[in-house]
């Protein structure tokens, strides 16, 4: 059985149908890339997968639950966590608090042991914070602990977006072009951690990428997409030789 | 180490303030009391607006209407029946009100409760909107209560209002309830649920995203400052004695955003110093409102010209300095020993305004 799986999904805004009767699944522990130019539906795919839209049509089922329609938090709260293209930080918060902030929802104690800081909840709180230091760590992120996220450089917010999505304990993670911006060294690097938390977390990964060869090197399977329909799927070989793969990028040479 | 000599510094400063309160209420007179119970009303005003807004992001514009809550029903609690026949000389009021007085302690808890209950029933709907439609619907809930009052004759005695509330307020229950106030809602920002509703302030999608419930945090800080407001409400209804509708017209809620805007958002310590600021300079300056000369100028009276000045003051704040008085500082007890540090070697240590 897939861990998730999507069922002609198709979502329209107005006259536009950005993503067309797009059908996937995932097995458990894989690393899967999604690609296509601009505009093609990318981010309104993981729009749909973590409830920030209904889709028109179609359904998500996760690990057997069918979750279409349902709120974000309750999604994130059964194992789905992602990134944002563009950085979403919480600017009024410490780097260890972005994190400690995505270990919430697995909070017990109500607000009232809370407030009043009574044994239950200071026991959770400070395990809350030891575990997130500790994630910051195992990220290399730990001397930033007590900085103000927009304080640090950019390839290391966007590892805070991952880190921070970590904290919410996921089974799928799904990360929208974690290395939009970044030198070709730095995306590699990038790609290098990525397969580590993957393997480190026994995550499941979905994994935006605008720029085909970013991917090519650690994703065994690829799905291209173009106006919001599946256009090839496959292996990073099979893809990179597809026709319409290939007249889908044409004249985006840099893409390739 | 620390920990343990700002528990004793904090318990110091507290019983020093119930000194200062003891004296105060003894010695001072009627008007001086009524103004330090009115900074009292203020700073909960503030806070409880600050948990709102500067913590949770959201702007509602419904304090009056919780505040008419509060006084409402505490008024109605805790008055005499001889007192309420008196008032309300048009038609009588319903039955099971006409006879209930009850001390002032649970009337302060139920006219909180009262003000919770509205203030969630309020948000229930309204906190599906964001930013500008947020604060027109609650503007209108707000506007609502006001009218229901007017209205509800049998229960509020319509636009005459209530006079002869017993003067329970005194200087332990206003700054009591304060310092309770400020304390809770300080503990409550420090928490795992605290943490969450600014996560909602910066932003709402990344924080629903990490499993952060909207709603349920948003209305907890709606149910928690309605609270409050309702209480500082029942003080205020219990101090100055004789309510109408009209105390709590839009202008109180402008007033208490100000307060909160120039004490800075998300700085509780900011909230308590402009709201006593407010209050004492709303009043020393009273006499620009009559006719004034300087030198060969007669200016004669302008009413309403500190509420220009206070506008103006706000308009500035807003423009050119939107940190407000504190910005997100708080007072700490490290932050006022590195102060004296700072004076005493001149190797001046940075301490960056000493956050939480
Ligand atoms: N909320 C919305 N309302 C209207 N149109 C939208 C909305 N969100 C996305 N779209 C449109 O849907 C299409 C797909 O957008 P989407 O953001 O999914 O593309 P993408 O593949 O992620 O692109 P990029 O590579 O630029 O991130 C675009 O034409 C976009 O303008
Ligand atoms: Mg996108």
């Amino acid at each position: 059985m897939s861990l998730l799986k999507l069922d002609s999904l198709t979502k329209q805004f107005g006259g536009l149908t950005a993503v067309k009767e797009f059908s996937t699944g995932l097995e458990a522990g894989e690393l899967c890339a999604l690609i296509g130019p601009n505009g093609s539906g990318k981010t309104t795919i993981f729009n749909l997968i973590t409830g920030i839209y209904t889709p028109t049509s179609g359904t998500v089922t996760f690990n057997g639950q069918d979750i279409t329609g349902w709120r974000p938090d309750r999604i994130t709260a059964c194992g789905i966590a992602r990134t944002f293209q563009n950085i979403r930080l919480f600017k009024g918060l410490n780097v260890l608090e972005n994190v400690v902030v995505g270990k919430h929802l697995r909070l017990k104690s109500d607000p009232f042991s809370a407030t009043f800081h009574l044994p239950n909840y200071r026991r959770e709180d400070e395990a809350m914070f030891a575990e997130g230091l500790e994630l910051l760590d195992s990220l290399g992120l730990s001397r930033l602990a007590y900085e103000a996220p927009t304080s640090l450089p950019y390839g290391e917010q966007r590892k805070l977006e991952i880190a921070r999505a970590l904290a919410t304990d996921p089974k799928l993670l799904l990360l929208d072009e974690p290395a939009a911006g970044m030198s070709p060294t730095d995306s590699e690097e990038l790609m290098v951690f990525i397969t580590h938390i993957l393997k480190t977390y026994k995550l499941t990964i979905l994994l935006i990428e605008h720029q085909m060869r970013v991917v090519m090197g650690i994703c065994p399977r690829i799905i291209a997409i173009d106006h919001g329909e599946t256009i090839a799927e496959g292996t990073p070989e099979y893809i990179q030789n597809h026709p319409k793969v290939i007249e889908a990028y044409l004249g985006v040479a840099d893409y390739a | 180490m620390k920990k343990r000599r700002n528990l004793i510094l904090t318990l110091a400063a507290l019983i020093l303030f119930g000194g200062f309160l003891y004296y105060a209420q003894h010695t001072f007179n009627p008007y001086i009391l009524r103004i330090l119970n009115l900074c009292a009303v203020f700073t909960i005003f503030a806070v409880t607006f600050n948990l709102i807004f500067g913590y949770t992001g959201q702007f509602s514009l419904g304090h009056a209407g919780f505040a008419a809550v509060g006084a409402y029903v505490a008024a109605l609690l805790t008055m005499s029946a001889a007192q309420k026949s008196a008032n309300f000389f048009l038609k009588p009021i319903i039955s099971p009100l006409a006879n209930v007085e009850i001390p002032f302690l649970p009337a302060l808890l139920l006219a909180g409760l009262f003000a919770s209950v509205v203030g969630s029933l309020v948000a229930w709907p309204a906190l599906r909107l964001r930013g500008d439609y947020l604060a027109i619907a609650t503007l209108g809930f707000s506007e609502i209560i006001r009218i229901l009052l007017v209205n509800l004759q049998p229960i509020t005695n319509g636009a005459l209002g209530l006079k002869g509330i017993p003067s329970y307020t005194n200087l332990y229950w206003s700054w009591g309830a304060a310092l309770v106030c400020i304390f809770i809602i300080k503990s409550l920002i420090n928490t795992s649920y605290g943490r969450a509703m600014s996560a909602i302030r910066d932003d709402e999608v990344a924080a629903e995203a990490l499993g952060v419930s909207l709603f349920k945090h948003k209305m907890m800080a709606f149910a928690v400052s309605a609270f409050f407001v309702g209480v500082a409400g029942a003080l205020m209804a219990n101090l100055i004695s004789t309510i109408d509708p009209k105390v709590f017209l839009f202008f109180l809620t402008y007033q208490i955003v100000g307060i909160t805007v120039m004490g800075g958002m998300g700085s509780l310590t900011g909230s308590t110093i402009a709201a006593i600021l407010y209050t004492v300079f709303l009043e020393a300056l009273r006499p620009i409102e009559s006719p004034f000369t300087i030198g060969p100028l007669n200016i004669p009276g302008i009413p309403g010209m500190r509420m220009v000045l206070f506008s103006i003051l706000l308009l500035t704040v807003i423009l050119f300095y939107r940190r407000g008085l504190m910005g997100t500082n708080e007072f700490s007890w490290d932050w006022l020993i590195g102060l004296f540090h700072r004076k005493d070697t001149a190797l001046a240590a940075p301490t960056g305004g000493a956050e939480k």
